[in-house]
């Protein structure tokens, strides 16, 4: 059967030279990169190395780049880190409703600990307007946490504007740019924002492995303790292997950055545009031109995600589901509630995301099989015979 | 996630679609919930279901669970098919997910809907 992965914002395949980058540290160059002998020392040699080439790639110092076991680690550390740090100017955060569940639960043990957290809303497309920010800060406001592209809907937030509110009022603004970095040229210091988190296995480095980049100056408390890795800002024997490959996956990522955008750009703004012209019912989520090139997310009318899912996934087609039904939760997605979709249209929405292995071929077959799908589950819909019975 | 018996279920489910001349019809569940399954039946004078159908707006459990549920009442009597609980239900498709027993629920319930409203509405005009 014919495989199609169109699941490429969940995680990415390991580029085979990345890999290869990686290979040596996991055997002959097995070292603690904090030890003195020169085993360790070829180690930290390659993690140094790592971290000025990630520094010269993002246009920022070497020791603004902190190595964590992912985005979510990063993102907990911003937030909570950033909010305890700077609680004496107040203890009040804002993020916003559509923010992926890292910063969502961490915000949440924020309000257990007597923080006050503002959730700011977002408009019928996704973005949150500078308006809304510029609405709920106070003095009190220590933190700012907006993402730089949503991971469901692919919209790119105006981060430089909203950076710009926060720093006005004298609060600190992070950015969680896991879905962004690498699809869509980010540039911290235009940002300017003062914290940045990013994942290496969202463009084509290893699983386990992400970067808090955090501005000179700041300090936000530690979320790990331990020994005195990360200059004794995070704790944990540094993963060689994983640093090393994500230095060289984002260096791969920035390098090919154009050609890549171009091309998966092209494939899903085909892909939008057949699904648009051969499937009646659809709502297209998100905004259409502030969007990370990979993404698409459609509502499929009078069906339910997951239904839709299974039937492309027995086509050997892999996508997401909007409603996270299939994940154990029968609530659909926080983001496109938020958007303001009713929730049955909410519970029918899938998301495809494109990578940079991905063909016109392989779209021209998700788009039959989707087709076809489609209107095998509507023909079993009640909701579909009862608006086309109500509408003859 | 799901079972062979489950996803066959949900791939080539019997009894798929409306019926025009039910006389017999259970709706429950609701958009919102992500769930609707509307059971069609067509109940003989004596009280034998001898056609059923269905139409489900849900996730693959709730489609699968509406293909036994439906083969499982087809043949039967009212009275036996109001014995059939969400748990054969659930042992005929050799187990469900713990989050996905609710749908095993609603079929069982759509089943008592469908008979309920032809008791009540066809059987009060003889």
């Amino acid at each position: 059967m014919k495989r199609v992965y169109l699941d490429y914002s969940a995680t990415t395949p390991l580029s085979p030279s990345v890999l290869s980058e990686m290979l040596p540290y996991f055997t002959e160059q097995f070292g603690n990169a904090n030890s003195m002998h020169a085993f360790g020392q070829e180690g930290a040699y390659a993690v140094d190395g790592a971290r000025r080439k990630i520094a010269e790639l993002l246009g920022v110092k070497p020791t603004e780049i902190y190595f964590t076991s992912g985005g979510t680690e990063a993102d907990n550390w911003a937030l909570k880190g950033g909010a305890h740090a700077y609680k004496s100017k107040g203890k009040h955060v804002i993020t916003s409703k559509i923010e992926h569940a890292a910063i969502l639960s961490s915000a949440a043990q924020l309000e257990a600990e007597g923080y006050k957290v503002t959730y700011l809303p977002c408009d019928e497309h996704g973005i949150i307007r500078p308006e809304y920010l510029e609405e709920a800060i106070t003095d009190d406001t220590s933190i700012v946490s907006i993402m730089l592209a949503n991971n469901e809907i692919g919209t790119v937030q105006p981060i430089k504007e909203l950076c710009e509110i926060a720093h006005r009022h004298g609060a600190l603004f992070h950015t969680d740019a896991v879905q962004a970095l690498g699809s869509i040229p980010v540039s911290i210091l235009d940002l300017g924002v003062d914290m940045m988190s990013f994942s290496a296995h969202k463009f084509y480095g290893p699983k386990g492995i992400g970067v808090l980049y955090v501005k000179g100056g700041i300090k936000p408390d530690k979320l790990i303790a331990g020994g005195h890795q990360e200059r004794t800002r995070r704790g944990g024997t540094t993963n060689v292997p994983a640093v090393v490959g994500l230095a060289k996956a984002l260096e791969e990522a920035i390098e090919g950055l154009e050609a890549n955008y171009n091309h998966i750009k092209g494939l899903r703004d085909y892909f939008v545009q057949e699904v648009e012209k051969n499937i009646p019912f659809v709502v297209y989520n998100g905004h259409r031109d502030s969007r990370l090139p990979q993404n698409a997310n459609f509502a499929f009318e009078f069906i339910e995600g997951e239904s839709l899912l299974l039937t492309l996934d027995l086509s050997g087609i892999a996508c997401s589901s909007g409603s996270a039904c299939s994940s154990g939760s029968l609530e659909p997605s926080h983001v496109l509630l938020a958007t303001g979709l009713p929730i049955e249209k909410a519970h029918g929405s899938i998301r495809f995301s494109f990578g940079k292995d991905t063909t016109k071929e392989d779209v021209d077959y998700v788009l039959e099989t989707l087709i076809g799908a489609v209107k095998r589950l509507r023909a079993m819909s009640p909701l579909y015979a009862e608006y086309i019975g109500g509408n003859k | 996630m799901y079972n062979e018996r489950v996803l066959k279920e949900f791939s080539n489910p019997q009894n798929a679609g409306e019926m025009k001349d039910a006389n017999a019809v259970g709706t429950v569940g609701n958009a919102s919930c992500g769930d609707i399954m509307k059971i069609f039946m067509k109940i003989s004078d004596d009280g034998v279901i001898e056609d059923v159908s269905f139409q489900t707006f849900g996730c693959a459990a709730a489609i699968a669970t509406s293909s036994v549920t439906t083969a499982m009442v087809k043949g039967k009597t009212i009275e036996e098919a109001l014995k059939i609980t969400n748990k054969q239900v659930v042992e005929e498709l050799g187990g469900l997910p713990a989050q996905k027993i609710h749908c095993s629920v609603l079929a069982e319930e759509a089943i008592r809907e469908a008979i309920n409203n032809y008791l009540t509405e066809y059987k009060k005009n003889k």
